[in-house]
């Protein structure tokens, strides 16, 4: 789960992590008293949205005044951002971030996560603050210093030396690494964060380190534990489709082609669309309708796909086993009638039952293909519902 | 012969009293698996579908000498299951449990470092030695014994290899379903390495998905090591860039993780690559006609 900037501050301050004084605010006005209240020759307002890219995207603005802070503010506020990691339909601003300027004398780069290879936490740093890190890993690699945290032991003293020295700190920025590291690692622990991202992190010009931006991403499986932080959603920042997907526990994500598809189980969805692609189609969507592909799921996942304007047919994918394929078809004839579907919808089933599952679909009277095997599915639903535009 | 599990294989199942645990413990009895315990804290000497129950993991071995445990437990308590199979001296444990948070599989990895437990899991069908024993919910009657090893990221579409394997007469050694999630007992390289050295498997089908490097890791270990044929599928080729997880990930690993980055690897180590999920089955028949690499 991801969540906005001003939010992540919130808990980076919570747990001693600094940061710059300010306030989100969603009218031009109280953007205007924000910058009053904080006195500062220079304030920033930066748009919040889940993206990445918005300071060239337009999203982050310096004033030198309240009023023009206002100005700002009233102009971003509903406008539609759009930077490289919006795609192009970009993101409508609802809020705004305004912060104290300060004096920046360096920017970092700095982040935590948990690298499979060596399963346990890594924070990673880099001198190349402000740039997208990607960048700095494909252009000069060795510029990334990695530092595994070993989780039995927690972040330890050696840890911060060989990142201070690393990045070239000293005196009163070195000293305060310790502190800093200390607080966002327990921050990133205490969450169950996936990431903690601060880029750029600054030295000012009297040696202290702040975090200037902040992106946290959690993980889903933990939020069981963390309420407070999964009230923290914003579904504004979500495609509608997979929010209601995620309603009903299917894992949704909305893609551009003209194929439908509903599997059981992730990688055979993956492999799903990579079979339709290779009989000529383009997949629409990946939906895993998980292990059991109830009658209830299956309705849902029918709903869901045909909210899909660009949807032209449904390739329903399941490999059973253990599940009735007797009951499978009787859930997609159901859904079927109940939502009046008219799109050609091809089935490919395997589990027990499987003959008379078939022949609950031939006795229908509606729409549906039966198939043997995936290619064979694919195939069909291809011909059916037409190729890649 | 096949790998970790077989004729021998005694297991308790974690979680034997709750609805998936006593589902799946009686399929994999009437497919013949000796399941000897179940671990129900609160529930320890009763019977549960004649199977004995006991309070912890340590007592069933004990009186029942199960060598391998299979943990049906819910996710916040799946990592503490671990950590109990690992503590009773276990050589095997199996986690099916879907949706275990990343940072409790960072301490059960560490736990399992220096242990004499091998884990495979979590978030996985588990693993099958046709013929001989089933621990973990794979349909068993797909599965037909044989010579080909199979290892997967994913359930259903290790389901759709091995059918088309067995639809086509061939059979196999063991299938290990060794999870998605970003940190798993049993890798790639792992599974790769037991298969090499199990002279019953003769051919190998490596089934990966986009995301991390593991598929990378075990085809640089079959190109240097491995002389039985292999056939891998990468799952994902058309998903798109970036929804599965975060760039600084990504760069973690070393590189995106994208289908094109696998297969490139897979196949500069000799390994039959098929882009085609429908052609799994046909791909090991091909290599199986071939005569034996020296």
């Amino acid at each position: 789960m991801n969540i906005h900037e001003f939010q992540g501050k919130e808990i980076f301050r919570k747990f001693g992590v600094p940061t710059p004084r300010g306030e989100m605010v969603t009218t031009a006005e109280q953007a205007k008293a924000v910058a009053q209240k904080l006195g500062t020759p220079v304030v920033v307002v930066k748009a919040q949205i889940h993206a990445g890219g918005r300071g060239k995207g337009g999203g982050v603005k310096l004033a030198r005044s309240a009023d023009e802070a206002e100005q700002l503010a009233s102009k971003m506020l509903g406008m539609t951002l759009v930077t490289q990691q919006t795609g192009p339909a970009g993101r409508l601003v609802r809020r705004l971030l305004v912060e104290e300027g300060l004096d920046i004398k360096r920017e970092l780069y700095l982040s935590i996560l948990v690298d499979r290879a060596a399963e346990a936490p890594v924070i990673m740093a880099s001198t190349a603050g402000g740039m997208e890190i990607e960048e700095v890993a494909h252009t000069n690699p060795s510029a990334i210093l990695r530092e595994t945290i070993r989780p039995a032991v927690g972040l330890q003293p050696y840890n911060v030396r060989k990142l201070g020295f690393g990045l070239g700190l000293s005196g009163e920025s070195l000293a305060a690494l310790g502190p800093f590291l200390q607080s966002l690692y327990r921050a990133f622990i205490e969450t169950d964060a996936s990431l903690v991202e601060i880029n750029p992190l600054i030295v000012t010009g009297d040696g202290r380190l702040i975090a200037l931006d902040s992106k946290m991403n959690f993980d889903d499986n933990a939020l069981y534990r963390h309420k407070d932080i999964a009230e923290l959603r914003d579904l504004d920042e979500e495609d509608p489709l997979e929010v209601e997907a995620s309603k009903f526990k299917l894992n949704y994500i909305k893609l551009d082609g003209t194929v439908g598809c509903m599997v059981n189980g992730a990688g055979l969805a993956m492999a799903t669309m990579d079979i339709i692609k290779l009989a000529g189609g383009s997949p629409a969507n990946f939906l895993d309708v998980g292990g059991g592909a109830s009658a209830e799921q299956v309705k849902n996942a029918f709903r869901i796909l045909m909210s899909d304007k660009e949807v032209r047919g449904v390739f329903i994918n399941v490999f059973g086993g253990i599940l009735r394929c007797d009951v499978l078809a009787t859930g997609v004839v159901n859904a079927a009638r109940e939502l009046n579907l008219t799109m050609p919808v091809v089935i490919r089933m395997e589990g027990t039952n499987f003959e008379q599952g078939r022949q609950i679909l031939r006795d229908s009277g509606l729409n549906l293909t039966l198939a043997d095997g995936m290619k064979d599915g694919a195939d069909k639903i291809v011909r059916l519902a037409g190729g890649a535009r | 012969m096949s790998v970790l599990v077989n004729e021998g294989t005694r297991v308790v199942v974690q979680g034997l009293t709750g609805r998936e645990g006593s589902f799946h413990a009686s399929q994999m009895v009437a497919y013949g698996t000796q399941v000897v315990a179940g671990v129900t804290p609160g529930k320890g000497g009763t019977l549960h579908n004649d199977i004995p129950v006991f309070n912890t993991v340590a007592e069933a071995v004990k009186v029942t000498k199960a060598n391998a445990s299979l943990i049906f437990v819910p996710p916040p308590f799946a990592s503490d299951a671990v950590l109990e199979a690992i503590d009773a001296g276990l050589a095997l444990a199996v986690c099916i449990t879907e949706g275990v948070p990343t940072l409790d599989m960072v301490r059960v990895a560490a736990a399992l470092r220096g242990s004499g437990t091998r884990l495979i899991g979590p978030n996985c069908p588990g693993i099958i030695s046709p013929g001989k024993c089933k621990m973990g919910i794979m349909p068993g009657q797909i599965h037909k014994q044989g010579n080909v090893g199979v290892v997967s990221r994913s359930g259903t579409l290790t389901y759709e290899a091995v059918g088309q394997l067995t639809h086509l007469g061939i059979g196999q050694s063991t299938c290990i379903g060794i999870g998605g999630d970003p940190i798993i007992g049993t890798s790639f390289l792992d599974a790769i390495k037991l298969f090499n050295d199990d002279p019953d498997t003769h051919a190998i089908v490596m089934i990966g998905e986009i995301g991390g490097n593991a598929e990378q890791i075990g085809a640089e270990y079959i190109g240097a090591h491995v002389r039985k044929p292999v056939v891998g599928f990468i799952a994902g080729q058309t998903a798109p860039p970036g929804r599965r997880m975060g760039h600084a990930g990504a760069i973690i690993s070393g590189g995106a993780g994208t289908a094109k980055e696998k297969y490139d690897v897979m196949e500069k180590a000799g390994i039959h690559c098929i882009a085609s999920p429908a052609d799994i089955g046909q791909a090991i028949a091909e290599e199986m006609r071939k005569p034996a690499k020296a």
